[in-house]
């Protein structure tokens, strides 16, 4: 150990006096290690920007929600024709609810599409009715002030609406002016009692959210004299129970309906945590892509201090010779050599990494606005992308080292005694 | 002076002798001509013996002295030094047996130029894993044993020629080597240092250590105690050759 303490001692020393006598050189070799780090975190760093994004996006629509909409049966059952048509029923919720313990929650969603207006204002939009767990469903979030409806809005039916961010900037002028006024939904006063925060969705069912107005579902049944819901929007008590929960609603309305529980088709189920696993899984598949192009890039400059390293043990083959008479063994003459690799790609990492630091930092300052700038999102640097990187950067500079390391321990001393 | 005798007393195994060579045969093979530059070479030196190497350029010389050393192996023979069965070892094993055994002094000194004379005595110490402080100790011992006390922090290229083959006969000796093995340690020096690292060479022999030089200066070899005639890679026998002078 203490020889090891020493050598490294050496080392040092003897990098002091490279670095001295050989400024530009190793500057360069520094400055190529440096580039590779700053293209491999970089790349990592937009590729866990766009795992971010992708992963908001995709959770827009709501985080491991089911969607299930009417259907036709399409096989015969209990001596009943197949192409049966499977209609959604108002009390299917409540029937649900009771049936199915692992349902966490589920909200009817009535709609028709009607005309909205404030004064002289008027756009013809989609109206809907829900229950006010749909809104922690389909993340429809208030923004400040605002709030989703409760149950007293629904046992009162109250004349409250939930804007669309968009709706009410057209309708208003600005997202923040809807709040407390009154628009006129099919020619009736509803108060405005909140406004959607904006989000990234990426996936939808008949358009945005929004673009879209959402009343109680009590309000519009009265107002509407709706038949039966639409859809209904549900989620499982956990992500792992969404399977359970999705069999158990064609067992249940199976029953009730009379069709085949393996028929799929009886009725429209979106399971939308398939959604969401791709998305993951082609965000993990870029991610994997950018670092391998990165890891690419660091390599040329792993070679760079590989070819440098390998001119320094050209050049010094006669101090090895000497070393060697000495009685300096392989390890003692590769040792100086691995740490001199590890030690100019540690200098280039460090610095490229603090630059890509810099450059993150200027890239979030930047005011880019645009959907496909909302979609890459920022380049985000994490422990993974740190990890990533001094993984890739460890092993390149252990490789630049060691090849040159093991060419000066094959040098034969009798020979280099006499080089010059 | 630093070897006592102890340490490396020869074994029985050979007969007395510090070193023991038989039927050495060194043969290069450079492709497509095979050259033997050593055919059957006997040599045994013993304890303190202060011994010559002669002999014109290509005859061979170079190469004994790369064996003896252990820098290099034999292609066939036996190799006996202090003991250990030499021919035949492995790299790491023949950087043991140098770093113990063996101290060189080369003609063109061979220091580290970024290291200072004491750091250039340390250096063999390093290699044997020996502490610092008792690196510090013996190194700046041996320096002034050479006679460098003032010149320890200084660099090689701050030295004169002299000085610079004092701070490798320093560096030699620090692992109180069995044998000093010195090729044409004066080749490189104007006759006044030349004439004070013959008479340190003669002063160590005169402590009790065994060296070998290799000189072409007959004045350098004559100081020696036997001198050993190289020619066409074959020992010529001690009496056909000008006989050796005493020390």
């Amino acid at each position: 150990m203490r020889s090891i303490a020493s050598e490294i001692a050496l080392v040092l020393k003897l990098f002091r006096h490279d670095a001295v006598r050989q400024r530009k050189r190793l500057a360069l070799t520094v400055a190529a290690v440096a580039w590779g780090t700053l293209s491999i975190v970089m790349l990592l760093s937009f590729g866990e920007g766009l795992k971010r994004s992708l992963t908001k996006g995709s959770r827009g629509l709501g985080d491991g929600i089911g969607i299930l909409w009417p259907g036709a049966t399409t096989r015969v059952w209990q001596g009943l024709p197949s192409g049966r048509t499977i209609g959604l029923r108002e009390d299917d919720r409540e029937l649900l609810k009771a049936r199915i313990p692992e349902l966490a929650a589920i909200s009817a969603e009535y709609a028709r599409y009607d005309s909205v207006a404030v004064g002289k204002k008027r756009v013809n939009v989609r109206v809907r009715g829900v229950d006010p767990c749909f809104g922690d469903l389909r993340k429809l979030v208030p923004r400040e002030g605002g709030r989703f409806f409760n149950e007293r809005d629904i046992a009162e039916k109250r004349r409250v609406a939930f804007l669309g961010e968009e709706l009410a900037q057209d309708l208003f002028g600005s997202e923040d002016a809807a709040l407390g006024h009154t628009v006129e939904i099919h020619q009736t006063p509803f108060l405005v009692i909140g406004v959607a925060e904006h989000k990234l969705q990426m996936g939808m069912y008949n358009g945005p959210d929004s673009k879209q107005v959402t009343l109680p579902s009590s309000t519009f049944k009265s107002m509407f004299n709706a038949t039966g819901p639409e859809n209904f929007v549900y989620r499982a008590a956990s992500w792992e129970l969404g399977d359970t929960v999705r069999s158990e609603i064609y067992r249940v309305l199976g029953s009730v309906r009379r069709f085949d529980p393996d028929d799929e088709r009886a009725l429209g189920i979106w399971d939308t945590r398939k959604m969401q696993q791709i998305n993951a899984q082609v965000s993990i598949g870029i991610q994997i892509f950018l670092g391998v192009i990165g890891a690419l890039t660091l390599l040329v400059g792993g070679m760079g201090v590989a070819n440098v390293m390998f001119a320094v043990v050209k050049e010094r083959t006669r101090e090895i010779g000497v070393k060697m008479a000495l009685g300096a063994k392989a390890r003692q003459i590769m040792l100086p050599f691995v740490l001199e690799g590890l030690l100019i790609t540690s200098l280039g990492g460090l610095l490229g990494t603090l630059l890509s630091l810099g450059l993150i930092a200027v890239l979030a300052a930047l005011p880019l606005k645009g959907p496909a700038f909302e979609i890459m999102g920022r380049p985000t640097f994490s422990p993974g992308v740190a990890l990533a990187t001094a993984l890739v950067l460890g092993s390149i500079g252990m490789l630049a080292g060691l090849f040159p390391a093991r060419r000066a321990a094959l040098v034969d001393p009798a020979v280099s005694l006499r080089y010059e | 002076m630093a070897n006592g005798n102890g340490k490396h007393a020869p074994s029985a195994a050979t007969g007395g002798a510090l070193i023991r060579m038989r039927g050495i045969r060194k043969v290069y093979n450079t492709g497509r001509v095979e050259v033997e530059a050593l055919r059957g070479v006997d040599l045994d030196i013993a304890p303190n013996d202060y011994v010559a190497i002669v002999g014109p350029s290509g005859s061979g010389k170079s190469t004994l002295m790369n064996l003896v050393g252990c820098l290099d192996t034999p292609t066939s023979g036996e190799y006996i030094l202090s003991g250990d069965w030499v021919a035949g070892l492995d790299r790491n094993r023949l950087a043991e047996i140098r770093n113990r055994h063996i101290g060189f002094v080369f003609q063109n000194f061979n220091l580290l130029p970024y290291a200072s004379a004491l750091a250039n005595v340390e250096l063999p110490l390093v290699f044997a894993g020996v502490p610092a402080r008792e690196r510090r100790e013996r190194a700046s011992a041996l320096l002034e044993r050479v006679g460098l006390s003032d010149r320890m922090e200084h660099k090689p290229g701050e030295l004169s020629g002299g000085q610079m083959q004092r701070v490798a006969i320093a560096r030699a000796l620090v692992n109180r080597p069995a044998i000093v093995l010195a090729d044409e340690p004066t080749g490189n020096l104007d006759s006044t240092s030349g004439r004070a690292i013959v008479d340190l060479f003669e002063e160590l022999h005169a402590a009790g250590q065994t060296i070998i030089m290799i000189s072409h200066d007959a004045a350098v070899a004559r100081q020696a105690s036997r001198v050993v005639h190289i020619r066409d890679g074959q020992i010529v026998p001690d009496g056909s050759a000008e006989t050796p002078v005493a020390a």
